[in-house]
């Protein structure tokens, strides 16, 4: 067991006796990044409230570096594992520095007086996470993203081996979203500190975890490594998404389409298309996009916001088939938008779907001519 | 070790001073208090025969007018004055802590009434079968009656987390007690109740040297294990959960703090009846002086706080309308409340 930090064994969680969610089995490398995700109300928090013994496990076993966590005294547990939680902490009169500093709880002494040295380290943790100006500030006074940073170098100055943090960055704009990811990142990778949080955003949990934890109804949805668990599929089962609006190369979410028979055909290439896809999604008009290689840029959003995409192998010349396909579509739609293609050997027969647009009277370069 | 002087250390070095200024403050008022609580009576005595007679000690008491006030009655009630302000106050400041609610004391949530009521039975009770109380008995019925009206809060603040819906059921308590007691004390016999009525208003006066060194024992032997507690009552400030990944057993916890201030209150009650507003006051007044709310200082400051605080009530209680005495509450009320008000008008300012 020694090579894995964290594991759990058939671990059952749930609130005075009912289970909520059965059969835990996970294993976690010292200085791994593990991210729980899935829907509201899935039991993120409850799985984590077990790991930091807020709640009582119902059935199986969590070991912590090899101990068994239901033996562990609170104490012991303390200078292992420090967490960052949900709860709103309303102190009265207390500075930053103060709550900061009961994180060197577990090594005071009887009455809790802290030495030179710890004095250092409260120091070094507020550094860490770029609040010491804020030491001497009232903790009331603070915004939340501050007061989200000052929580963690309280988590950070306890120096566990392990971190649990649910939702840190609830409340956060999305610069100290990313700054709070990267100081973890940093931690875990450097100081070989463990960190198990839950995450609402899956574009960031996807690109800060080494492992992903999917909870979704009463077990397990999926464990593993991101490249595993990102795949369009099991995002859309597990937050029930329409097909197409989640897109694992980028992590990007979409809103959805606009349904019903195409109207416009977009042409386009590059990256030139997505505006002119978003403007139409944005007044709900229905439209085609093509023809598109499949490695553009324009057919990745395309595949989630155009209720049909024409497309080609990328490299391949423009089939008979795809042209037929476009062509039909410029006699069927009412429009016909230029967003900007580049024509070479190729793609050459692009240019025969805007001669055929052209002469149809179709043609537009912009979408603000468009009427509905 | 300039460097530790300013920058991020200076705050500290300068809170610690503010820290040390208020202390030498509560400690110079306490001496002031006491001498003055001596000197003015209805035989106002002076200070250097105050001196004079409190180092020549008890025994030349005898016979002797001012030697025998000093002894027999005003010191024994300054001295109660003092311990059960001190127990009032931490009492306050413990069940604020647990609470989780600034306006939590024993007297808000009806503890003091609980243990009134209690006391009341007991009084009554022995009174008619043995024809005498011992202040043990007391003691123990006020303590009962403590954790009575604290097991009734505890379970109704499981349901409501709100603070003021919390004061609401603790003043609801307060009054079901006061009108238990009440109906006993209109169906008991007037010799009975001579005693209780005296008592259940609230006073520090009669006081025996014997009720004081009970006093003092158990409100010093509580107030040093609530000062020993003070490390983890400042992690338990910052909510349960955080205090348990700190390393503490709350349950224990939870348990230790009910009944220190159980002790406390039932202990005060016991002796001086219930008494109002300290318990918020005082450790409010001293939070706001320090400018912090660690435990480490305030339950110190807070325990010399209560007993100075006390002691000027206790001087107007018997000095502003001599020779009639004021009930003590109505004093700690007049001083308290508006403590309470202001309190309550800020921080819903903050909101």
């Amino acid at each position: 067991m020694a090579e894995y930090y964290f594991q759990t064994r058939g671990m059952c969680v749930g609130y005075s006796g009912n289970v909520l969610i059965r059969d835990i089995t996970v294993d976690v490398e010292k200085g791994e990044i593990v991210t729980l995700i899935g829907p509201n109300g899935s039991g993120k928090s409850t799985i984590l409230k077990s790991i930091t013994k807020q709640l009582q496990t119902i059935a199986g076993t969590v070991y912590i570096d090899g101990q068994d966590l239901a033996s562990l005294h609170y104490r012991t547990l303390a200078t292992k594992m420090s967490v960052v939680l949900t709860e709103r902490m309303k102190p009265e009169l207390l500075t930053c520095r103060d709550i900061v500093s009961t994180g060197r709880y577990p090594y005071t002494g009887r009455l809790g007086f802290l030495t030179e040295e710890d004095d250092e380290k409260v120091k070094s943790a507020m550094e860490n996470v770029h609040v010491l100006e804020l030491a001497d500030r009232d903790f009331n006074a603070i915004s939340d993203g501050q007061r989200q940073r000052v929580l963690l170098a309280r988590a950070i100055c306890q120096e566990p081996e392990l971190i649990i943090l649910d939702e840190p960055t609830s409340f956060l704009d999305i610069r100290h979203k990313l700054e709070l990811l990267g100081i973890l990142r940093s931690m875990a990778k450097e100081n070989d500190i463990t960190v198990i949080m839950s995450l609402h955003e899956i574009d960031l949990a996807q690109k800060v975890s080494d492992k992903i934890l999917c909870v979704k109804g009463d077990t397990i949805y999926r464990y593993g490594t991101p490249d595993i668990v990102f795949d369009e599929q099991t995002i859309s089962e597990l937050y029930e998404l329409e097909k197409g609006c989640y897109d694992p190369l980028f992590g990007s979410v979409e809103l959805p389409r606009p349904e019903g028979e195409p109207q416009v055909l977009v042409v386009s290439s590059g990256g030139r298309g997505i505006p002119v896809y978003r403007k139409l999604q944005k007044e709900n008009i229905p439209f085609c996009a093509g023809i598109l290689y499949t490695n553009d840029v324009d057919y990745s959003v395309a595949r989630s916001l155009a209720c049909e995409v024409i497309s080609e192998r990328p490299f391949f010349p423009i089939s008979e088939s795809a042209l037929d396909k476009a062509l039909k579509m410029v006699s069927e739609c009412r429009y016909v938008i230029d967003a900007g293609v580049d024509i070479g050997e190729t793609n050459s027969r692009i240019a025969k779907v805007l001669d055929a647009a052209r002469a149809a009277g179709k043609l537009h370069r912009e979408t603000d001519s468009i009427e509905r | 070790m300039k460097g530790r002087e300013d920058g991020f250390f200076g705050q500290t070095f300068r809170r610690r001073l503010r820290y040390e200024l208020v202390f030498i403050v509560l400690i110079a008022a306490f001496c002031v208090i006491t001498v003055l609580n001596i000197n003015i009576g209805s035989v106002p005595i002076p200070v250097k025969e105050i001196l004079r007679i409190i180092f020549a000690g008890k025994a030349q008491a005898e016979g002797v007018t001012q030697a025998g006030i000093i002894w027999k009655i005003r010191l024994p009630r300054i001295l109660m004055a003092a311990i059960l302000g001190d127990g009032l106050s931490l009492a306050g400041f413990l069940l604020q802590t647990f609470f989780a609610n600034p306006i939590a004391g024993p007297f808000v949530l009806g503890i003091s009434s609980g243990a009134k009521m209690v006391v009341a039975l007991t009084m009554i009770y022995f009174l008619k079968v043995f024809n005498t109380v011992s202040s043990a008995t007391l003691i123990i019925a006020a303590f009962i009656g403590s954790l009575l009206s604290t097991g009734f809060i505890l379970l109704i603040s499981r349901r409501l987390r709100q603070m003021s819906t919390l004061l609401v059921a603790g003043i609801m308590v307060g009054y079901i007690c006061s009108a238990v007691t009440d109906f006993i004390v209109t169906f008991a016999d007037d010799s009975d109740i001579v005693n209780l009525r005296g008592w259940s208003l609230g006073s520090f006066s009669g006081m025996s040297w014997e009720n004081v060194w009970v006093a003092l024992g158990i409100i010093g032997a509580a107030s040093v294990a609530v000062f020993f507690m003070s490390k983890p009552i400042g992690a338990y400030q910052l909510g349960e959960n955080y205090a348990q990944s700190m390393g503490i057993n709350v349950k224990l916890f939870r348990v230790a703090l009910i009944i220190l201030s159980s002790v406390l209150s039932a202990c005060v009650t016991a002796f001086a009846g219930p008494i109002s507003f300290v318990g918020i006051a005082v450790p409010h007044l001293i939070k706001r002086c320090l400018n912090t709310s660690k435990p480490i200082v305030v339950i110190p400051a807070s325990f010399l706080g209560g007993a100075v605080f006390c002691m000027v009530c206790d001087l107007l209680a018997r000095t502003l309308f001599a020779p009639t005495e004021l009930n003590i509450s109505t004093v700690t009320a007049v001083f308290g409340a508006p403590v309470v008000i202001t309190m309550m008008i800020k921080r819903h300012k903050e909101k």
